[in-house]
């Protein structure tokens, strides 16, 4: 085990796959920093540090600098898919997705099944996700909720430093094109990470504190807010089974069914709006198939169906916390 | 043509302002008081003035993240924008926009924008409004080297050319987008204003921190694109005086080029230098500007700290006019 951070466990997948695979290709903005200035190459390494030394040890043609065009970024990332790369391509913010989603949605998503299973495209897109810098409408968003709907993508959302590094991993080796979101309020955050090579399979929740009164599903940085409700309430005898899905995209539904089985309760929380959401999925299936456990209504811990705004006190207004998911958790708790 | 001394106290005093509230954010902003990601412009006072000071509210203008001088040069309120930084409910925004959404679109600005390439279409779009409706108004799209590179872009050039569209693209080449060299991401020999003339239309090049040379290209850049001939396109050579966004690490910079720029490179001491030199103002008219636009920026910084915060009930307004 080694302590390390979320983004230095990106850096470290990273580099640990482009050694071991000559046809692991890095490709973005500013994931270089530098090119074609006075102070030179490496003048970053990516805006969130994942990239460090990567340029310096494969290159300019396994780590390629682009010009701001995310449309031809994710085309250019499909292309060397189809030719036999595995390709890495970074979107700076997962909100970018906006101006490239004909690249992700209508080609790498669909060319296997169009392609009547013939081809594959093997690719990552990472991008950094997520709220609590007060970045406002534009670079805050949770982008799953909209990516999780597409058939043909998977969709990967790391809590942890020693998830980032086994799902990273797993994502650049699969053979399908996965979405890879990193949340933007735990690159600083650090954990233990196990040494050397391991992947960490699609569609295996991790259970992240277990207990028998009520479910807790979550992803990303909301993981770690269930996680402290959970410790919160243990000592006053509520216990919490706190699931961190890990993938959207495939879902393990079993982990979540077969909690709720035990528990009759379920609290989702989820840091994207609420219509037509990963939260929404959740209830659905747990409504379809574990309606007969549930001890009282589910709830979701969610923002507004609103944009998402710049100044502190709205961005906290809006973004689910500790303490909203504590209530909803004592109000589901004292439902009869 | 000689300009007239108010138009040149004016030019002046725009600059002026635009360099003092971000040499103040600069300040501010590391006292940790305001949130978010904020991109100062200093050093490119001259082409966002040397821009505005031909347009009133009825053309339009749309901006980018770097938007604060294109705000202040198109008239919107210091004080309302001081505000917005700050997250204040007084600001222009209400606080949901921040430093990089900063708009006033009764003012023709329509919007600071956080998404880099995303201007320029919608600039044709207001640029087709203009045409229908006669007048002969322009729609301005202001672009960095960065966004230049940006499909959205080339797709809003072609499109101004086909349908005709009186719209302005103005390149803001400050040799940088975000840690990158121009001479790396402009793939036309660092030529930018070459790629737009290959789209089809007239194109211009001018000193970006020499407010003279902004001034003077775009009176015959509107005189053509207001005489009803389509689109056309500048490109400024210009100046980032501080990092991409406050906090940048600058590691992509030469030795000593911040202090040579401010040296050489600074819009408002040329302006200073060639204006005395020529006898049409005086060191005294500056000293009463810079006094009285540091008072201002100074009343703008306080106001903005006593001003009403937002609730939490704020999130949910102005999603929908109606719903
Ligand atoms: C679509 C999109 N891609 C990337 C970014 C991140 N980003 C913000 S500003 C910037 C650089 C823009 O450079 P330029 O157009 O030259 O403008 P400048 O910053 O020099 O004013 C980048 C890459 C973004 N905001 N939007
Ligand atoms: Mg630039």
């Amino acid at each position: 085990m080694a302590k390390m951070m979320y983004r230095e466990a990106v850096q470290n997948a990273l580099f640990a796959e482009m050694e071991r695979d000559e046809n692991v290709i890095l490709l973005g903005e500013d994931i270089v920093g530098g090119m074609g200035t006075d102070g030179g190459p490496e003048a970053i390494g990516g805006i969130w540090s994942t990239s460090v030394g990567l340029f310096g040890k494969f290159g300019p043609d396994r780590v390629i600098d682009t010009p701001i065009s995310e449309s031809a970024i994710i085309g250019a990332a499909a292309g060397l898919a189809l030719s036999g790369k595995r390709p890495v391509a970074e979107l700076m913010f997962a909100d970018f997705i906006g101006v490239c989603l004909d690249q992700i949605w209508n080609q790498v998503g669909k060319f296997r099944y169009m392609f009547g299973g013939k081809t594959k495209c093997p690719m990552v897109i990472r991008m950094a996700y997520g709220a609590g810098f007060n970045a406002a409408a534009q670079h805050s968003q949770s982008v799953h909720q909209i990516l999780t709907g597409m058939p043909g993508l998977k969709v990967v959302m790391p809590s942890t430093p020693a998830d980032v590094k086994g799902l990273l991993t797993q994502s650049i080796r699969d053979d399908d094109p996965v979405i890879f979101l990193e949340h933007k309020a735990l690159y600083a955050s650090s954990g233990e990470v196990p040494e050397g090579d391991y992947t960490i399979p699609f569609g295996h929740a991790r259970l992240a504190r277990a207990g028998q009164d009520v479910t807790i599903v979550a992803t990303g940085l909301m993981v770690g807010f269930c996680e402290s409700v959970a410790d919160r309430l243990a000592p006053e005898g509520i216990g919490c089974d706190v699931i961190d899905l890990r993938t959207t995209s495939p879902l393990d539904e079993e982990a979540i069914l077969d909690s709720v089985e035990v528990t009759g309760r379920l609290v989702v929380v989820d840091e994207a709006p609420p219509r037509c959401s990963l939260a929404t999925d959740i209830a659905a299936l747990v409504g379809q198939k574990a309606f007969a456990s549930l001890k009282v209504p589910l709830t979701m811990v969610t923002p507004p169906h609103t944009p998402i705004p710049f100044a502190r006190e709205l961005e906290s207004a809006y973004l689910p916390s500790a303490d909203k998911i504590e209530a909803a958790v004592r109000k589901i708790m004292a439902w009869r | 043509m000689q300009l007239s001394r108010e138009a040149l106290l004016r030019a002046y005093r725009q600059m002026r302002v635009i360099r003092e509230f971000e040499e103040r954010l600069h300040v501010e902003i590391m006292t940790g008081e305001i949130a978010g990601f904020t991109h100062l412009y200093s050093g490119q006072e001259a082409v966002a003035v040397g821009v505005c000071e031909h347009l009133d509210h009825e053309d339009k203008i749309i901006s980018t993240h770097r938007g604060h001088g294109h705000c202040l040069a198109k008239g919107c309120d210091v004080g309302m924008m001081m505000k917005e930084i700050w997250g204040s409910r007084e600001g222009t925004c209400k606080g949901k926009g921040g430093s990089m959404h900063i708009a006033d679109v009764a003012q023709g600005m329509l919007g600071a924008n956080g998404i880099v390439g995303a201007g320029a279409p919608i600039a044709v779009g207001a640029a087709l409004a203009a045409k229908l409706d006669g007048g002969g108004r322009v729609s301005i799209a202001f672009s960095g080297d960065g966004a230049c590179n940006q499909g959205t872009t080339f797709e809003a050039m072609n499109l101004a050319v086909v349908t005709k569209a009186p719209c302005i693209f103005v390149f803001e080449n400050n040799h940088y987008s975000e840690h990158t060299g121009w001479k790396y991401a402009v793939g036309t020999g660092s030529d930018i204003a070459g790629r737009a003339e290959a789209f089809g239309m007239r194109v211009w090049r001018g000193d970006g921190t020499d407010f003279f040379s902004v001034y003077e290209t775009m009176r015959d850049v509107l005189e053509h694109v207001r005489g009803g001939n389509g689109p056309a396109a500048v490109e400024f050579d210009t100046e980032r005086f501080f990092g991409h966004f406050e906090g940048d690490p600058q590691r992509y910079r030469g030795k000593g080029e911040i202090d040579r720029l401010r040296k050489v490179r600074d819009c408002l001491t040329k302006f200073r230098t060639r204006v005395t030199g020529a006898d049409l103002l005086a060191d005294g008219d500056f000293g009463r500007i810079d006094a009285e636009v540091r008072d201002l920026i100074e009343k703008s910084v306080s106001e903005a700290r006593s001003a009403a915060r937002p609730t939490a009930d704020d999130v949910l307004s102005d999603v929908y006019i109606s719903y």
